[in-house]
């Protein structure tokens, strides 16, 4: 996890429509290394649109994204995760009917091997595998506080634990990008504040955080950088002082009014 | 029913079990064969067979959540598979040693087949494809006698070698040191191997990477692929390993029967294996043996006692038994399923999900 500033994912002039809708016109933007990224705009700016374009789960219409040096193949949300790209949903999507530990368990899928003839057979290599998945596991149990919980299933965890689950099964996967679609969403406000200092946790633990997310207190008071989508359009992209200000933005928000 | 978390903390306890359970199994053709007769063994040789089907059919449905409405024709692949390269049909007669594990790959292959095509849909819609495609193989079956003569059609083919390793046959009593095995006893216990065999294999997939992967897509498969599972490989996966278990007990009914026939894999075969997942536990191993166990043996109750029984309170028979068992079987599964939505043996995760959806 070295180079923190040099550009870790640079999307370019990506577009998508569905019929005619398009979600997405030509949006580019570039995210560092090490750094908070926030993604925000009203609603049906198309920031979810953008999400799953980079987690594979859409196939752009046009441009490109490269991400770590290298270009990212469209369309295999899987590619994505094993390129390093982790993400949340906007609406919760766990495993309801396991348990908190197996959420985390299957996050581990991606960096490991074992196959059927592996399991069925449970050699050395498969017991150490497995050893070390449970091992991570309870690790991601405890960075994201829900240890307690590990054997519940994650259906009946509260609203706050699901949401830390989810963002400790995307970190089981070791991504480069951790990707949070409005974590902060439904949650009062100590429950943001926790989240607050979980995101800044993540990020000075190396991990690079893309952050799409309705709250603009916590997007301005955590974010390096901002972009802001309208109608599938970047309007504005720069450090939070600065977007806050822009008149485009506020017009964005506000309606036509203030100009 | 068993305590399991008590077994596990007591070790002894576990072992004791375990031996109970070994020694019930393995006299299990001696007490039933001396209570109720040859009749009852060879059901019994049957719900082993099912319950081979039923495992199989669990990873697909109930680890990974794809509803298959036509596994019974991979019981068919398997089973004519045997007939082809056992009988006098092509002059063939393999070994059951090479041809069981064939019988597993080519049922496999043609899991992957089935699964191939239906990647992207889910529920019922797969379900209605699914059993197209066990409708397929048995209009193929039936069909596939000319222009050039493969399944012998309708007529099925007859005559197929017993299962036999070397020159011991199982369909004549064995000889071992004086004392002489009959033939259904030698069938139940190579059953019972295979079986076993088969929930060691599924015990151990269901507590692997794997099988995590399968239950992750059952629960949601666009969180799965954001997880990094490739859910086309792993659905494949689960396809496969559910048809080459019912390759295997297709293989296994062929030789024991000597004779196979299209209409042993009619949709209705499928409903049933597919009723004893449900009914039995879908997702639990345990309840899946019980359910494939229970429902071979209940019609078979019901056939011959609904006879006797209604001798018995009228006088005369007033209903055809035959008529009168598929009811009572009807009525029985209503009742369970009421009673028990989760399945007789519940998986704990079902259990705990039908709690949460009732509270």
């Amino acid at each position: 996890m070295s180079g923190v500033g040099e550009i870790l994912l640079e999307a370019k002039n990506i577009g998508k429509h569905f019929g005619g809708v398009r979600a997405l016109r030509d949006v580019s933007l570039t995210i560092r290394r090490g750094e908070i990224y926030g993604l925000i705009g009203p609603n049906g700016a198309g920031k979810t649109t953008f999400f799953n374009c980079l987690t594979g789960l859409y196939t752009p219409n046009g441009g490109e994204l490269m991400f770590d040096g290298k270009k990212l193949q469209a369309s295999a949300p899987h590619k994505a995760a094993q390129r390093g790209i982790a993400r949340t949903f906007q609406n919760i999507r766990l495993f309801g009917n396991m348990t908190a530990m197996e959420n985390i368990m299957v996050g581990r899928h991606v960096r490991t091997r074992t196959g059927v003839i592996g399991a069925v057979l449970r050699d050395a290599r498969t017991r150490a595998e497995e050893a070390a998945i449970r091992r991570r596991a309870e690790e991601l149990l405890h960075y994201v506080d829900i240890a307690d919980r590990a054997d519940d299933l994650a259906r009946n965890l509260s609203y706050g634990d699901q949401r830390r689950l989810e963002i400790a099964r995307a970190l089981a996967t070791d991504p480069q990008l951790l990707a949070l679609d409005e974590p902060a969403a439904g949650m009062n406000g100590t429950e943001t504040e926790e989240l607050r200092v979980l995101i800044e946790g993540i990020r000075n633990d190396g991990v690079t955080v893309l952050l799409i997310e309705h709250d603009v207190k916590l997007v301005m008071g955590l974010c390096d950088r901002v972009a802001v989508l309208d109608y599938g359009a970047k309007i504005c992209e720069d450090v939070p002082a600065v977007v806050q200000h822009d008149p485009r933005v506020i017009e964005a928000y506000l309606g036509g009014a203030v100009a | 029913m068993i305590d399991f978390a008590a077994l596990k903390r007591d070790r002894r306890a576990a072992l004791a079990a375990t031996a109970g359970l070994g020694v019930l199994l393995a006299l299990a053709p001696f007490l039933i064969g001396a209570a109720a007769g040859a009749t009852w063994l060879r059901i019994l040789d049957f719900a082993l067979l099912y319950i081979m089907l039923a495992l199989g059919l669990n990873i697909v449905v109930g680890f990974a959540g794809l509803l298959d409405m036509g596994y019974i024709a991979f019981y068919g692949v398997g089973a004519y598979l045997y007939a082809l390269l056992a009988s006098p049909h092509f002059g063939l007669h393999w070994p059951v040693w090479a041809i069981l594990p064939t019988g597993a790959l080519v049922a496999g292959l043609f899991g992957v087949l089935l699964g191939a095509p239906t990647l992207r849909l889910r529920g019922d819609y797969l379900a209605i494809v699914t059993l197209g495609f066990g409708e397929i193989i048995r209009i193929f079956l039936n069909n596939l006698n000319a222009p050039i003569n493969i399944t012998n059609g309708p007529q099925g083919i007859s005559g197929i070698d017993p299962i036999h390793f070397g020159s011991v046959s199982l369909a004549k009593p064995i000889d071992i040191f004086g004392f002489s095995l009959p033939s259904l006893h030698a069938y139940y216990y190579l059953f019972l191997l295979l079986a076993l065999g088969i929930v060691f294999v599924t015990i151990r997939l269901e507590n692997s990477r794997i099988g995590r992967a399968w239950v992750a897509i059952r629960e949601d498969e666009i969180a799965a692929k954001a997880c990094g599972i490739n859910t086309r490989n792993i659905k494949l996966l689960a396809f496969a390993m559910g048809a080459s278990f019912g390759g295997v007990a297709g293989g296994l009914f062929a030789g024991f029967q000597a004779f196979v026939s299209p209409e042993s894999f009619s949709l209705m075969e499928s409903v049933m294996v597919l009723c004893m997942v449900v009914l039995g536990g879908m997702g639990n191993i345990f309840g899946v043996i019980l359910g494939g166990a229970l429902l071979t043996i209940l019609p078979e109750v019901f056939r011959h006692s609904a006879g006797p029984v209604q001798q018995a309170i009228f006088g005369k028979v007033l209903l055809d038994p035959e008529a009168l068992r598929m009811l009572l079987f009807g009525l029985a599964l209503i009742v369970v399923m009421l009673y028990r939505p989760a399945g007789l043996w519940p998986s704990t995760r079902r259990r705990q999900e039908f709690k949460g959806s009732a509270a």
